[in-house]
């Protein structure tokens, strides 16, 4: 491309369509000018080109329905997730037992693990300091979604 | 095989966004205003159900707000149209065809699809409520009119479970069902026409179905003929996929404070420029004039009022935010008058045109076309990787004395690393 869009600004351009009145004929020499400019030795690499790794492609199964969320807290550090740390949650994620969810307690959102008891589900931290948050039967728990990843600064 | 258009229409959108990120205003009732926290743009069904009208100036409500505890939002844009571009993702994979009408609802041609389209509905509404946290209803007609009609159905009527498919009613069940709602309800059917139509009789949305095309159409308009066509299952209106290139890009905003000295609506009118620029460029498009008004106060009637306006043509057209904003400044400077309070400053770019269409002339001066495209695109590619108005003009001004009032505004949850929500652990 260079070496044409040279010519082409030194040219008038009301000359140029002159010149090169079949549009489509302009556009094929273009290529063949184009195909011809790299000289020298084909690079080995050429047919193995792939597009670099994205973190997007590995973290975000559904673009949809992921959204990141800030931790506030050091109730979950016992798997891992630390205060200031970056969570990826995904609302398509069904939550079962185990599952790390955010969950809506009284209006805000809170993370823990999701645990299926006899008697119902109840919100569990990673930390012996915080008790468990039991879910009253008229109590409406409420999951927002389900983390699927969390990013921590080392 | 009939046809089947489905709308597919998200429920009071603006407070939904709001909510989903802030789930302590579910069961509330919440309003969200417009630009300058102006007038109520969109409402819960508790503000519904106090009989509070859309676009009402806030100021008028601020009795009634207090009484009930309404919470009003300022408009959050941002969020707004990430959760919809996320909604209308999802729907995409629904239809072969989809036309975005709006930045809340979307048409479907489910023509075709051999499913029970009212069970696949209820999948979308599900799948949509699930995973973006958006409720929305759907309307399914043979039409896009009748199509729109049975959203209207699905939103007000609560049995119906968010979807209405009046393909399946039969002829008498479909009259009834029109016969039921007042014209002002069609879709394209203004509150002056609706007036007009009433005058002739005409007062349900089944009288409208039954009356004269040929006389409608003398009498108003051919868009009206095509309506009643409509009503009558011929689909007239097809779906557009790609949403046309506007012939017309227009940025105006009220001022946050009123403005009396010419260097802050310079500084506006640059902005205004700017933005509106991009938006041109965006769509690969060029202008070839700029109109730039400015306006005082109407409501403030005992103040001294002006308000002009003036198009400028380009003598080439052009996408380059410095030679519209260049245009614009000579407007300004030539409709600006001092001594009075300006309220509303806005620009219109016109005559516009696709990009790889424009003429050559004979003294076009490619070298700086190009120049032009190349730094254009550049501020453009800063501009989307570094957060919108990371590069600007100076003219623009750093501190912006005139900027919009927005004290209720909600972080852009989705679209800044500084704003995420926050899950305490």
């Amino acid at each position: 491309m260079p070496s044409l869009s040279h010519s082409r600004r030194s040219m008038p351009s009301s000359l140029l369509s002159l010149t090169y009145p079949n549009k489509e004929l302009f556009h094929r020499q273009y290529a063949l000018l184009r195909g011809a400019v790299p000289a020298g030795f084909p690079s080995p690499a050429d047919d193995y080109i792939e597009g670099r790794l994205s973190l997007d492609d590995h973290l975000v199964q559904h673009k949809e329905s992921t959204f990141f969320m800030r931790v506030a807290g050091d109730s979950m550090r016992g798997l891992g997730i630390f205060d200031g740390d970056l969570l990826v949650v995904d609302r398509a994620m069904p939550a079962t037992h185990g599952s790390v969810v955010i969950a809506v307690v009284d209006g805000e959102f809170t993370v823990k693990q999701l645990i299926d008891t006899a008697r119902g589900q109840l919100l569990r931290a990673a930390h012996p300091d915080y008790p468990d948050v039991h879910i009253r039967p008229e109590q409406d728990l409420s999951i927002w979604g389900v983390v699927q990843w969390n990013v921590h600064k080392v | 095989m009939p046809r089947a258009i489905a709308l597919v229409d998200c429920n009071n959108f603006y407070v939904s966004c709001e909510r989903l990120f802030q789930p302590k205003l579910e069961g509330k009732p919440v309003v969200v205003l417009s630009n300058n926290d102006g007038c109520v743009v969109s409402r819960s069904q508790e503000v519904k159900d106090l009989g509070i009208k859309m676009a009402v100036p806030w100021y008028q409500l601020k009795d009634i707000a207090k009484r009930h505890g309404i919470i009003p939002r300022s408009s959050n844009y941002s969020l707004y149209a990430d959760l919809s571009n996320r909604v209308m993702s999802l729907l995409s994979g629904y239809a072969p065809q989809q036309e975005v009408y709006s930045i809340d609802e979307c048409f479907l041609e489910l023509t075709g699809i051999h499913t029970v389209h009212a069970e696949l509905a209820q999948t979308m509404r599900q799948q949509i409520k699930r995973h973006v946290g958006i409720p929305v209803c759907v309307g399914i007609g043979a039409t896009k009119t009748l199509a729109k009609l049975a959203n209207h159905v699905a939103k007000k009527d609560p049995r119906r479970d968010g979807v209405c498919d009046l393909n399946t009613y039969n002829p008498s069940e479909l009259d009834a069902l029109l016969a039921y709602f007042p014209v002002g309800e069609v879709w394209g059917v203004g509150r002056r026409s609706t007036a007009r139509l009433q005058a002739l009789g005409i007062d349900t949305v089944l009288d409208l179905k039954r009356a004269s095309p040929k006389r409608i159409r003398d009498e108003f308009s051919v868009v009206l003929e095509r309506t009643i066509a409509e009503l009558n299952g011929i689909a007239c209106l097809e779906l557009d996929e790609l949403m046309p290139a506007k012939q017309q890009i227009i940025c105006s905003r009220s001022f946050g404070n009123l403005v009396g000295n010419l260097p802050d609506l310079e500084q506006a009118v640059i902005a205004y420029t700017t933005r509106a620029a991009e938006k041109l460029r965006n769509q690969h498009s060029i202008a070839g004039g700029i109109q730039v008004y400015i306006r005082t106060n109407p409501h403030k009637e005992r103040d001294p009022q002006h308000q002009e306006a003036m198009l400028l043509p380009l003598h080439e057209a052009t996408d380059d935010t410095r030679l519209l904003c260049h245009a614009a400044l000579q407007g300004l400077r030539r409709i600006y008058r001092s001594g009075y309070a300006y309220q509303k400053a806005g620009v219109i770019l016109t005559a516009i045109t696709p990009r790889a269409t424009r003429p050559r002339t004979l003294f076009d001066d490619v070298e700086s076309q190009q120049r032009s495209h190349a730094l254009m695109t550049t501020m453009d590619a800063i501009n989307r990787r570094m957060g919108s108005g990371s590069l600007k003009l100076l003219g623009e001004g750093t501190q912006k004395s005139w900027a919009m009032r927005r004290e209720n505004v909600s972080p852009r949850y989705t679209t800044e690393w500084q704003e995420l929500a926050v899950a305490t652990a």
